[in-house]
């Protein structure tokens, strides 16, 4: 396969020389695929920032009391870390990334629908990002209100509240422009012959999320800006001694940020459903219930937002609507995972990096998802509401689910993407320390949750310690294990040996165009007329 | 495709539903003056829900478009009703 490539003529998106050079080829282009990159160096960079607080918050609570920082400074980092993750990294994620790398090519096009809306989606990212890293640095300090705003608190504190929820708000216009282009485009530059059941499941699971970014961001646009009126106008929507309702303002922010929880996931099952039946050999186990999964999500996910507000004071008719509500999520979620180990069995398994790691997402995101539904219960959720139990609960789904699916998809797609490979030995030793690293980092928050140990406290009675050293413990081999990750990735993208087109015998059609691909991705446009999982 | 099609919608039609859409506001200003407790929060969406049907037939041509596209708009108007309805299954009982 390799030779024929070689033969092709073509130059590749990378080599290409177009109307600007050097970092201007870069910020003004209108090729998705570089503009999936861009994306990927900003929130890789913006992911280790946030790592990095993280383990200045781990090192603070390997002892009780003070150790390396004051308890403001604490309610600062816990901030910050979450605005970054959240608003930054695992929100666009995936999703911004690899949907614009490789959703035009999965179904059969040259680009996305509206070229110069993407480059300006990511320049509109851009500035919300600086907008939310200056929040942390202009005078007043960094918010303290944790990443989720929560009212009467943010309408009051002094701290930097209106410039970190504007950025969110600058951030959400490029989520929805995202969302928007990617809808078009699969609506409307579909190879001939591929209906929506010849599309891969990538395809369909950013399909999906591009309708919750559409439908549901604009809701926390409106609730972000009806808090800075409340700061700066005094209009009263939530603070009580206003006439306001701060419970409206938990309502409206979670009426968004439940369903970007499946912004978050729903991409990553997306990866996971390209990655198994490739390292299987085999044509994926019940297509369409994967595929018609991903709508059910998105649009269940819509409705089950009360299970993140069970103790905050809501009506108890609510409370049990909202749990038979999140208990119905569990369904789809589950057809997939069935899905998955259906596609497996008796496949010709092969124990690659990207199939580690949807490996690991599946263990991982399993445990996530069961824990849920201990959240989703009224009667257990009140028991561990507000503990260390949910941050393990949230990071098992979120860091667990979507961070190690797009660990699998760079290390699936990056011979695609630089045309080189990385080293393989490495890769799967780095798989290890980041499974056995994360797995000390929060399972034993899981346990110091049930125990009584709160989440966002910056101290801590003595009986918790053993858990949070071993935490810390386990935080320190994750972070170890991801920079060997990236040093292997980095060096295989740079001096890697030369990829084939198709070093994993895939299916789709991006493992039918050389390695890396040309600007236009295909010298004849392709023709899809049968399922793209076809392993014969 | 149906967006390569060019529509002509009358100036006639297009201003009576200037009209409609006019005598809407008026009116979801007016109802404010009646106590009607939470139905005043459903007269007001349900008059804002009609006004934006309106709004995507005629102005943005919705109705000239497939007959998928005007179920997902649909879909989308359904979804927003449901979220506002569950909202109230905590207001209404609190």
């Amino acid at each position: 396969m390799s030779k024929e490539v070689e033969k092709t003529e073509y130059v590749s998106y990378l080599d290409h020389q177009g109307k600007y050079k050097g970092i201007f080829a870069w910020i003004f282009t209108l090729d998705h695929k570089r503009i999936g990159l861009l994306y990927m160096y900003a929130i890789i960079a913006l992911f280790f920032v946030g790592a990095t607080l993280g383990l200045l918050m781990r090192i603070e609570l390997v002892a009780p009391g003070e150790t390396i920082m004051k308890a403001q400074t604490y309610n600062g980092l816990f901030t910050v870390h979450g605005i970054i993750m959240i608003f930054m990294v695992v929100i666009p994620g995936l999703s911004v990334i690899f949907g614009n790398f490789f959703l035009p090519i999965l179904i059969g096009a040259k680009d996305v629908a509206f070229p110069k809306l993407n480059r300006m989606s990511w320049w509109i990212y851009i500035v919300g990002c600086i907008m939310a890293v200056a929040s942390q640095f202009l005078k007043n300090g960094p918010p303290d209100t944790g990443w989720t705003f929560y009212a009467p608190y943010s309408t009051s504190t002094g701290t930097n509240v209106i410039m970190a929820t504007s950025a969110a708000f600058v951030l959400g216009f490029s989520s929805i422009l995202t969302g928007l282009n990617f809808i078009v485009t699969i609506h409307q530059m579909r190879a001939p012959g591929m209906k929506f059941f010849h599309m891969p499941l990538f395809a369909w699971s950013i399909y999906a999320t591009a309708w919750t970014q559409l439908l549901a961001t604009p809701i926390i646009g409106i609730t972000l800006l009806m808090l800075i009126a409340e700061r700066l106008f005094g209009i009263g929507f939530f603070n009580p001694a206003l006439g306001g309702d701060p419970l409206l303002f938990q309502h409206l922010f979670w009426i968004y940020s439940h369903p970007a929880v499946y912004i978050m996931i729903l991409p990553a099952l997306g990866v996971i459903s390209e990655i198994i039946p490739t390292f299987c050999q085999k044509k994926i186990y019940g297509y369409k219930a994967i595929a018609l999964s991903s709508l059910a999500i998105a649009g269940v996910g819509f409705l089950v937002w009360g299970h993140h507000m069970f103790t905050s004071g809501m009506s108890d008719q609510a409370r049990w609507f909202f749990s038979l509500l999140t208990f119905l999520v569990a369904v789809p979620s589950a057809i997939k995972v069935f899905n998955w180990l259906s596609t497996m069995y008796k496949g010709s398994i092969d124990l690659k990096p990207p199939f580690l790691y949807a490996l690991a997402f599946i263990f991982l995101f399993t445990i996530g998802g069961t824990t849920g539904l201990l959240l989703g219960s009224v009667a257990t959720n009140v028991q561990v509401h507000d503990t260390a139990f949910v941050v393990a609960h949230f990071h098992y789904i979120i860091f667990g689910g979507m961070g190690f699916a797009f660990f699998g998809a760079i290390h699936y797609w990056l011979p695609k993407m630089y045309g080189r490979m990385y080293n393989m030995k490495r890769a799967t030793i780095a798989w290890g320390i980041n499974f056995v690293g994360f797995n000390l980092l929060y399972f034993p928050q899981f346990i110091l949750g049930i125990q009584g140990m709160p989440r966002r406290y910056y101290d801590y009675l003595p009986q918790f310690q053993a858990g949070q050293v071993i935490s810390t413990i386990g935080g320190f081999i994750l972070v170890s294990g991801m920079i060997f990750m990236v040093y292997n990735l980095v060096q295989g993208a740079r001096h890697g040996s030369i990829a084939p087109a198709n070093p994993w015998q895939g299916t789709t059609l991006e493992w039918q165009i050389p390695s890396p691909p040309s600007v236009e991705n295909f010298d004849e446009e392709p023709v899809v007329k049968e399922n793209p999982y076809d392993y014969k | 495709m149906a967006n390569n099609t060019t529509h002509t919608t009358e100036y006639k039609v297009l201003a009576r539903v200037l009209l409609v859409l006019m005598f809407l506001t008026f009116l979801t200003i007016s109802v404010t003056s009646y106590k009607l407790a939470a139905f005043s929060v459903t007269i007001a969406l349900l008059i804002a829900g009609i006004k934006g049907f309106m709004v995507l037939t005629y102005f943005m041509h919705l109705k000239y478009e497939s007959l998928l596209l005007r179920i997902l708009v649909a879909m989308i108007f359904v979804l927003y009703a449901v979220i506002v309805l569950i909202t109230f299954i905590d207001y209404a009982y609190r």
